[in-house]
């Protein structure tokens, strides 16, 4: 018994350790690449340069500021969306005729290329950081909307029948029964929502007017052609992505802990 | 003044309209039920038995005729009745505990005597123990029990269960049947039970009422004279139940 759950325990670690061997393997390639001259190598460097780079930057707090900023611009406009994306998508849920007022309204803009938005903000609202975050907002508030919209109507009526006999308000049936019973959907709607905002952080600030950011340390190096600066950028976006998601995963986990 | 726990059904009416056809599901039903009583009701499906309990609870007040109980017309729910579906119907996301304790949302109790009645109820369905149990945790059996204890636990003078067991493996079920036997016994409030199982409703029932269906009206009202609790095994219950047995199949030619 315990020699089989050993067993079962080793084939767990083996196949964790599985999903290293490729970015372990081009790693290597990548840094033998260079060292044997493969490569053009100011078009890539080399791994180990790119630590170093993180290390220069580290020092002379070029990675601090920009992230912060970032992040800020990030967080702030996905709780901005995710706000509003609950609300409107409640409204819709809960109520035919909004959803018949909204409804078509909606997803036709949806269906806007989100990029395609910012020719208009930069006109509407200028390229400083109100476009940013407003773009960033926009990012997460759709799928936030939809899935929020989706699991309120996905709501049991016998649950809200329930409510109806214990004499709840219109108030209590919401907060009581269709906002927990909708939390799974509009939870995967928020994670959807933050990797959108992420993305459009970065967007944001690649398009619009330059100001501290990943984004901008990412343009600095292009401009100044440090590859390692440029590399070290796309390794932050991606670490970050995973961290967030990471830590929105953990949130969920606490949430629902009920339906394990 | 009337007594709370009296419930009067006058010469009640309901159809439904599918497909723009009327369909006459009960067809001048009255009946009285006195506080305390415990009152089966069986019938072919068709006959309305759940209807009316819909119509008991205050969930649907379209329909003619009169309900009243303690004297008052039914204008809609309220925490003086409580019901058992025969799906749980408890929140997944809540553990018993808060399961129960929603059906205290708009009650006037204190905190702390909210929590104490919580406690009671949790231990008069015999789940104490499982108060932080999720409900994907419990077994059929229990979930039921939790769905009694969130019934009962504004201290309803009137029980509305609506085949409360049907889902429930026999063994189950007639545990079950037993506990509401001992519920009702030291609770005092009157029950109305609608039911397929015949044995059922005459185990639990003073009187049991048979429903002909289409539309549904009241074929007989048969008296259980047999004193609580009871024995399954008990003569005068087995030949009641035949008896029961016999009303219902009258109508089905």
């Amino acid at each position: 018994m315990s020699a089989s759950r050993e067993t079962a325990r080793r084939a767990a670690r083996v196949a964790a350790a599985r999903a290293y061997v490729l970015p372990l393997a081009l790693l290597v390639a990548w840094e033998l690449s260079t060292r044997f001259g493969l490569v053009n190598t100011r078009l890539l460097v080399a791994p180990t340069k790119v630590i170093a780079a993180a290390w220069r930057e580290l020092q002379q707090g070029g990675i601090v500021t920009p992230l912060a900023a970032s992040l800020a611009r990030d967080l702030g406009g996905a709780a901005i969306g995710s706000v509003l994306g609950v609300l409107v998508g409640s409204v819709m849920g809960v109520s035919r005729r909004w959803e018949h007022a909204l409804g078509p309204s909606f997803h036709a803009a949806k269906q806007v290329a989100i990029f395609a938005w910012i020719p208009l903000m930069s006109v509407w609202l200028g390229t400083g950081e109100v476009a940013k975050v407003v773009f960033v907002a926009l990012a997460a508030f759709y799928p936030v909307a939809l899935n929020t919209f989706e699991g309120v109507r996905s709501v049991s009526p016998s649950h809200v029948e329930v409510a109806r006999v214990f004499a709840f308000s219109r108030v209590q049936v919401f907060r009581r029964v269709v906002l927990p019973g909708a939390a799974p959907s509009i939870i995967t709607g928020v994670k959807v929502g933050l990797v959108y905002a992420w993305l459009g952080t970065i967007g944001a600030e690649y398009l619009l007017a330059a100001a501290p950011g990943i984004g901008n340390l990412m343009i600095d190096g292009r401009e100044s052609f440090q590859m390692d600066k440029v590399l070290l950028g796309v390794v932050i976006v991606g670490a970050v992505g995973v961290i967030i998601s990471a830590a929105a995963a953990n949130v969920e986990a606490r949430l629902l802990r009920w339906r394990s | 003044m009337a007594n709370p726990g009296i419930i009067e059904i006058i010469d009640v009416h309901k159809r439904y309209e599918v497909n723009n056809e009327a369909l006459h599901v009960l067809g001048g039903l009255s009946l009285t039920i006195t506080p305390g009583e415990f009152v089966s009701i069986v019938g072919l499906s068709g006959s309305g038995k759940s209807t009316l309990l819909r119509l008991l609870i205050g969930l649907d007040r379209d329909y003619q005729g009169e309900i009243r109980v303690g004297g008052e017309p039914v204008r809609g729910p309220s925490l003086d009745r409580g019901i058992v579906f025969q799906e749980h119907r408890l929140f997944p996301w809540l553990n018993v505990r808060d399961n129960v304790g929603l059906g205290l949302e708009n009650s006037k109790l204190s905190v702390s005597e909210k929590e104490r009645t919580v406690r009671e109820h949790i231990e008069l369905v015999g789940l104490r123990g499982f108060e932080e149990a999720y409900p994907h945790q419990l077994s059929g059996g229990m979930a039921q029990r939790a769905a009694i204890a969130r019934a009962l636990v504004n201290r309803p003078s009137i029980l509305l269960l609506d085949e409360p067991f049907g889902a429930l493996d026999a063994l189950t079920r007639s545990n079950l049947q037993q506990e509401l036997q001992r519920i009702w016994q030291s609770e005092k409030i009157s029950m109305v039970l609608v039911t397929h199982d015949v044995d059922e409703a005459v185990y639990l029932g003073d009187r049991v009422v048979v429903l002909e269906p289409h539309p549904g009206r009241i074929e007989r009202i048969v008296p259980i004279d047999v004193p609580h609790p009871r024995e399954r095994k008990d003569p005068r219950l087995e030949a009641l139940i035949r008896e029961v047995r016999e009303a219902i199949l009258e109508h089905r030619s």
